[in-house]
């Protein structure tokens, strides 16, 4: 009953926004979709809700093809768009009114499911949804995806513009729905939360790179990340770029994280560099790989 | 969810009775979302009406306060006896006394005069002696239409003048032989008084419902589209005809409550009669607005955003405003165009109202047109519910 895309491809024109992707999600399953925007993941969702066509290859959703049994897909689905898609001029419970109605239900019969989301919003039921604050409008659009009790739960970018306290919160209400056993797609272009997922894939230029748990994704990553820092951060990016030996340079926050290309390496001889052009105070350490540093290494 | 299931389930008054309660659910919230568009409702009510208001007065093919000039050469009691007869008219404002032929040119380049008379030197001897005379009449014809009817008013008046003016000059020997005058007293049935309000008003109405509906129903799917909620409803198992109905019923509605407004403003301010049975505007009117809905909805299945649906909607309804009959008598365009118009809804639709209201003309009377609109009805429906795709 969870997901099953076998050699999806799909192009637009010239541009292949798909190209050959396989994957499964299992049943009752959190799984994430990481790739920057123009991957290829709205596509992807697209299709996998019956709004798109795809060009070749097939896919199965809660066990029906997405094109030959789209109209199951589309009782027992639950999509949420990654731009607001709610009616601004209508109150929170009109349109929470209004999904339950076109899916043939009411809010009172599957009320139990968004209990936890909608009772934060129900303070303020009477307001139109276009008055509503970002992380209360995109609560209520989860309502509305889930009031039909889906089997399948689509999220394309539900983070995507919210801050970080109604990310986290966001999260924790995806925890919660899987315990009641909804299989939940989500997509984000955000590495942090990709370790939030029982399993990701990275998805990048409509191809797939790798498919694994978060933990696995980083155990894998093939060699041993430094933390650089430096008072002058500009100064010190600039020398790695231009270090021989560089493998990798990408700044992360208040740090470089760098990668060297020889198997042997000592850190001190990196030092030894950065004070050969006077750059004295650096601090280099060894660090955890995180999916961030995984994906950079697989898009390279 | 077997096929037997769903089967079974069709037939069930259950199921119809769901079904139903989808569509008004999508009709209350139309509703709701239309009467809290505070900028929306008096587009929808207050600027038709006033429109109707000032288009049935201003629209008028009546000619009036047309600026006369004259050149009298003559200078007799007989010649400003004929400059008299314009002054008495109503529709000729006269204006100037021109010296010579070339000031009045100058004037009428200027366009300080619209017609010109000149009255020749021995105007008054000549008619006297020789029994005819000729005068010049010059008409300024930049705008075609006004200096055909104000042609039609100077040539009344000079026949007019010439009636009394023979029988003044005719000799007392003459009076046995009166001149035998066959005159022709025009009578204009429906509208007896060629009261250009009765005749407009019926299709300034036509015009109110017309626009308004297309308008309406033409934004409206493409505003879903437009904020991203036609593709949440997309992945619904909502039925395309239910989402349609929902949607368009409202502006049924609408165009139903102008046609009322627009028939009382009719009464009440233009005094239109109303010969004919209102129950047959409804009925007609109904069917005719089923053809602009279906119109507005094939637009907007073609259309990405608002704007486009809006220009679309423009350019149509602007050839079938044209084309309707409604302001040039379709009789007078050239064969093609009236070919064309047969697929002109709002020529049907003024045609049916000007009938109806002014005629009285019963269903049989409507038959043709009632036919062709029903099946531009379904026709136009159709094909809008067959361009409508869930899928992108």
């Amino acid at each position: 009953m969870g997901i099953s895309v076998s050699h999806i491809s799909k192009s637009y024109k010239t541009v292949k926004a798909l190209q050959d992707i396989s994957f499964d999600v299992k049943p009752n399953e959190l799984f994430g979709l990481i790739g920057p925007d123009g991957a290829g993941k709205t596509t992807l969702f697209r299709i996998l809700t019956t709004l798109l066509f795809p060009d070749e290859g097939t896919a199965k959703v809660a066990g029906f093809d997405v094109v030959a049994d789209y109209k199951e897909i589309r009782k027992s689905v639950g999509y949420m768009p990654g731009k607001f898609s709610l009616y601004q001029d209508l109150t929170v419970e009109e349109n929470l009114n209004f999904f339950a109605t076109i899916f043939g239900t009411t809010i009172e019969e599957n009320y139990d499911l968004i209990k936890d989301i909608y009772i934060q919003i129900e303070p303020f039921k009477d307001r139109r949804a276009g008055k509503l604050s970002g992380g209360m409008k995109q609560k209520l659009a989860l309502s509305c995806a889930l009031i039909h009790k889906p089997k399948v739960l689509f999220l394309d970018e539900p983070t995507t513009g919210v801050d970080p306290v109604s990310r986290k919160e966001f999260w924790e209400m995806l925890k919660r729905l899987q315990q009641k056993g909804i299989t939940i797609l989500v997509s984000t272009p955000y590495m942090d939360e990709a370790a939030l997922c029982d399993r990701v894939a990275l998805i990048q230029d409509g191809k797939i790179l790798q498919i694994d748990t978060p933990e696995a994704i980083v155990k894998h990553y093939p060699k041993p990340i430094y933390n650089v820092r430096s008072t002058d951060m500009y100064q010190l990016i600039t020398s790695l770029k231009a270090y021989e030996y560089n493998h990798s340079v990408y700044p992360f926050g208040e740090f470089v994280h760098y990668t060297d290309s020889r198997a042997d390496f000592n850190p001190d001889d990196l030092r030894a560099y950065l004070e050969s052009i006077d750059l004295f105070d650096t601090q280099i350490e060894k660090t955890e790989a995180t999916i961030e540093d995984t994906f950079m290494e697989l898009a390279k | 969810m077997t096929n037997k299931e769903s089967l079974g389930s069709l037939f069930s008054p259950l199921y119809s009775i769901k079904k139903m309660k989808t569509i008004l659910y999508i009709i209350q919230k139309e509703f709701k979302q239309i009467f809290r568009n505070k900028g929306m409702l008096p587009i929808i009510f207050v600027l038709p009406l006033l429109q109707l208001v000032i288009l049935s007065n201003a629209a008028t093919f009546e000619v009036k306060n047309i600026k006369f000039g004259y050149i009298d050469n003559d200078r007799t009691s007989t010649s400003r006896a004929l400059i008299e007869k314009f002054n008495a008219s109503t529709y000729f404002d006269v204006l100037t006394d021109f010296p010579s032929e070339t000031l009045s040119s100058a004037a009428m380049l200027r366009g300080e005069v619209d017609v010109v008379l000149e009255i020749p030197r021995h105007f008054a001897r000549d008619l006297q002696t020789e029994k005819h005379n000729n005068l010049g009449v010059t008409i300024n014809a930049i705008d075609g239409a006004a200096a055909g009817v104000e042609n039609v008013y100077i040539t009344q008046i000079i026949q007019s003048y010439n009636k009394h003016i023979r029988i003044d000059l005719s000799q007392i020997s003459d009076a046995q032989i009166q001149p035998v005058i066959i005159e022709t007293i025009p009578l204009f049935w429906y509208n007896e008084t060629l009261n250009y309000k009765t005749f407009m008003v019926p299709g300034i109405l036509v015009l109110l419902v017309t626009m308004i509906t297309l308008f309406l129903s033409g934004m409206n799917i493409v505003r879903e589209k437009e904020i991203g909620t036609l593709e949440q409803i997309n992945v619904t198992p909502i039925k395309k005809s239910q989402f349609i109905i929902g949607k368009l019923f409202p502006f049924w509605v609408i165009g139903m409550a102008l046609l009322s407004i627009g028939l009382i403003i009719a009464k009440i301010i233009f005094d239109v009669p109303m010969v004919g049975s209102l129950l047959l505007m409804y009925v007609y009117t109904s069917i005719y607005i089923l053809v602009v809905l279906g119109i507005g909805l094939f637009i907007s299945n073609f259309t990405d955003t608002q704007q486009q649906a809006m220009f679309i909607a423009w350019f149509f309804v602007v050839i079938f405003i044209l084309m309707s009959g409604l302001f040039t008598p379709i009789e007078s365009m050239p064969e093609w165009a009236q070919l064309i118009t047969e697929f002109n809804p709002i020529k049907y639709y003024v045609e049916v109202m000007r009938m109806v209201m002014l005629k009285g003309s019963g269903v049989m009377d409507i038959l043709p047109q009632l036919i062709k609109t029903l099946v531009y009805a379904i026709v136009m429906n159709g094909l809008a519910v067959w361009s409508y795709k869930k899928t992108t």
